[in-house]
């Protein structure tokens, strides 16, 4: 029996500007030409995937944290919240109890425990999520709102409104934020696979080798693909084969894809050898694919 | 002593790059704080000795003590974050997964879960090639990058600065708007934007000047790669008229700059030329700008 | 009237910190008597999260009638502060206590 589980594939990258939105939303564009694709971007601080596509609005909602508010009228001033909480989000000053939601971590600790039940635990809403769609391809982007500090739960979220909406899709394609710090964990930790690009330069060799060491931590499987291939040197190519690491492929480093990509135009309907790549990645997804149905 | 802070929204728009320049035309009037540190890079460039190195602990992690617990099961109901599982009827703590709420700890009836303090990086104190000192850290894998760890570094980059009585401090600041951006802008003087002429550029610049607003501090921008969209170019330059923010100078696409990084060097070592001449005049105009902010006493 | 100034040291000569949150000492004035008391916010200094609110509640203990500070405080802290309703001069950065001092009686320092 086939499994008929949609294939996530999360690109990231450790360093920033190395291109996973260049590659997400080209790879995903492309794919959609023949069939129907997702494109989720995860970078909720700065979700830019949006901007290379004109899509229709479908859908849109607002993504929540769960945050206690508190009762007055049943709190007796225990302090016992302010003790509890880890995060400085609840103090006392006086006679109020003063909830900060933005610094809230949602562990719902200082709710269940208050003996009067004077904080329950209600929706704030930190961002929102759209739902666009534009032929085959369906793109969805979520928005950490100025201030908000809880990235993770907008990316938990966007990951379950995909899985959800989207379970008839065959593959779903994910925009990391960069990094390699808790978002961009909770932003991989269910992929299939992941890519991650870099550019052939000391900035992107040191950050890549940060990039894999996360996905060694989180036991995903994982390859590279180098772009503004030529810029730098061979550094990040050597390491690859000294690891036994994958590279998916090489985009050619071209001032004129620069140039197209500050337009917010895609890259691989004018430049074949993009195009090349994006075969050779979409390639080797195939092969993981039906590796894991066999 | 002033704090001069560069800051881009978007990754890869050549702030570490420029920040490193600046870092060696300020040479000894200046003290480096990278406050980047989620990926931190100045390293690759400025040549430091790690001569000081330090644990940084932020948060915390929930442990169970096997000995004393009694696998009520109590810790795993309450865990909101799933970090909490059980494994050949051991109940364990996945620390990628916990926390730090603390909420386990204060539930189980033997105590059996203490909360430890949760190494999360590395702060180090260098002697860098301007012969200045640069302050610089690494945030472990899957961190919490609260901020902290970059209030860390600037605190100890200004205990430096003043210590050793240097004009500035330079922080390469954090990407995107989170807790690390703001805690890289507070206590600043002045803020440097990069930027680059491209859509995502603008939409990412004015994302993270919206913070820069918040805090009162003013601001000055330099776009890079400015000649591969002049459309664009005009677009930012608009945008800095519209919110009276200086700006500080336009740098070609140049690839010069990578060749420089990978020999691991700045521009302003690689060539003496135009992009020397251009940064030396933006460094200046940043002092003077930096300046300006003062009452009259 | 006491005045909650946010420092980097403990007397008139020290500079004000330009931070809220992350202040290094809170340092009061009372001007009846004429006397200083510094208070260490190391401790919340080293908080990893929310030192904005943990300092507001400082502040809130020591009841001071005004608090001079530098940047200003960042947006948790400010809700904590509004709640007091503090009066908040900014700023002061780059100025000594005293000269912060002198700046606010002249009325140079910004109300937020």
């Amino acid at each position: 029996m086939i499994n008929q589980q949609p294939f996530k594939l999360t690109i990231a990258s450790g360093k920033g500007g190395t291109g996973k939105t260049t590659l997400s939303t080209n790879l995903a564009a492309y794919l959609a030409e023949h069939e129907e694709v997702v494109l989720a971007d995860l970078d909720v601080e700065e979700p830019n995937s949006g901007l290379f596509f004109n899509g229709t609005l479908v859908h849109e909602e607002d993504n929540h944290n769960m945050t206690p508010n508190w009762d007055e009228s049943r709190c007796t001033l225990c302090g016992l919240c302010q003790d509890v909480c880890n995060f400085n989000a609840i103090i006392q000053l006086g006679t109020s109890i003063l909830v900060y939601p933005k610094l809230c971590h949602s562990c719902y600790a200082c709710s269940e425990l208050c003996p009067e039940n004077a904080l329950p635990m209600e929706s704030t809403k930190i961002g929102t999520l759209r739902d666009f769609q534009m032929g085959k391809l369906h793109y969805v982007e979520s928005q950490l709102n100025i201030g908000e500090e809880q990235a993770v739960s907008s990316i938990s979220k966007t990951k379950r409104y995909v899985a959800n909406k989207y379970d008839n899709i065959s593959i779903h394609i994910f925009d990391s934020p960069p990094g390699t710090s808790c978002p961009v964990m909770e932003a991989t930790k269910d992929a299939d696979y992941v890519i991650l690009i870099t550019e052939p330069t000391p900035f992107g060799f040191h950050d890549l080798k940060l990039a894999v060491e996360t996905m060694q931590t989180l036991k995903k499987p994982f390859g590279v693909v180098i772009n503004r291939d030529g810029i730098g040197d061979d550094e990040v190519a050597n390491y690859c084969k000294a690891k036994d690491i994958e590279i998916l492929a090489k985009i050619p480093n071209s001032r004129k894809i620069a140039e197209l990509y500050s337009k917010g135009e895609l890259i691989y309907p004018k430049f074949p050898e993009v195009r090349e790549a994006l075969d050779n990645i979409l390639e080797h997804c195939q092969s993981i694919k039906e590796g894991r149905t066999v | 002593m002033k704090e001069i802070v560069v800051i881009s929204g978007k990754g890869g728009t050549g702030k570490t790059s420029l920040t490193a320049s600046f870092a060696m035309i300020g040479g000894t009037d200046v003290v480096v704080a990278d406050c980047d540190v989620d990926a931190a890079d100045m390293h690759l460039l400025m040549q430091p000795d790690f001569k000081v190195s330090e644990d940084f602990y932020s948060g915390e992690v929930a442990y169970i003590n096997q000995d004393n617990c009694t696998q009520c099961g109590l810790c795993k109901e309450v865990c909101r974050f799933d970090a909490i599982s059980v494994h050949n009827g051991e109940y364990i703590v996945n620390p990628l997964d916990c926390e730090g709420c603390g909420y386990c700890a204060r539930v189980c009836p033997t105590k059996a879960i203490i909360n430890k303090d949760l190494l999360s990086g590395q702060l180090f104190i260098s002697n860098i090639k301007t012969s200045s000192q640069m302050v610089h850290a690494q945030l472990g894998i899957g961190s919490d990058n609260s901020g902290k760890l970059v209030a860390k570094v600037k605190d100890q980059a200004k205990e430096i600065a003043l210590k050793e009585q240097k004009d500035y401090i330079l922080v390469d600041g954090s990407p995107g708007i989170g807790c690390p951006v703001v805690s890289s802008l507070s206590g600043a003087n002045f803020v440097v934007l990069v930027t680059e002429p491209s859509v995502s550029g603008i939409h990412d610049l004015k994302r993270v000047y919206e913070l820069v607003k918040k805090f009162n501090i003013k601001a000055g921008c330099i776009i890079n790669k400015a000649d591969i969209n002049s459309e664009k170019q005009a677009e930012i330059k608009r945008f800095l008229v519209d919110e009276g923010i200086e700006h500080l100078t336009d740098l070609p696409y140049n690839e010069n700059f990578t060749k420089a990084m990978t020999m691991g060097q700045t521009i302003v070592e690689y060539e003496q030329e135009e992009l020397t001449s251009i940064l030396k005049e933006a460094w200046e105009k940043i002092k003077q700008l930096t300046n300006k902010d003062k009452i009259e006493i | 009237m006491k005045i909650a100034f946010t420092a980097t040291g403990k007397d008139w000569d020290a500079m004000i910190d330009p931070r809220f949150g992350r202040t290094e000492y809170i340092v009061i004035y009372d001007d009846s008597s004429n006397k200083l008391s510094v208070i260490d916010n190391n401790e919340v200094k080293n908080e990893a999260h929310g030192a904005g609110t943990a300092t507001s509640q400082r502040i809130f203990e020591l009841n001071p009638d005004i608090l001079i500070t530098g940047n200003g405080p960042g947006d948790n802290a400010a809700k904590a502060l509004e709640q007091m309703e503090m009066k908040i001069f900014v700023g002061a950065q780059n100025l000594t206590l005293k000269q912060a001092l002198e700046q606010y009686q002249k009325g140079r320092l910004k109300e937020l």
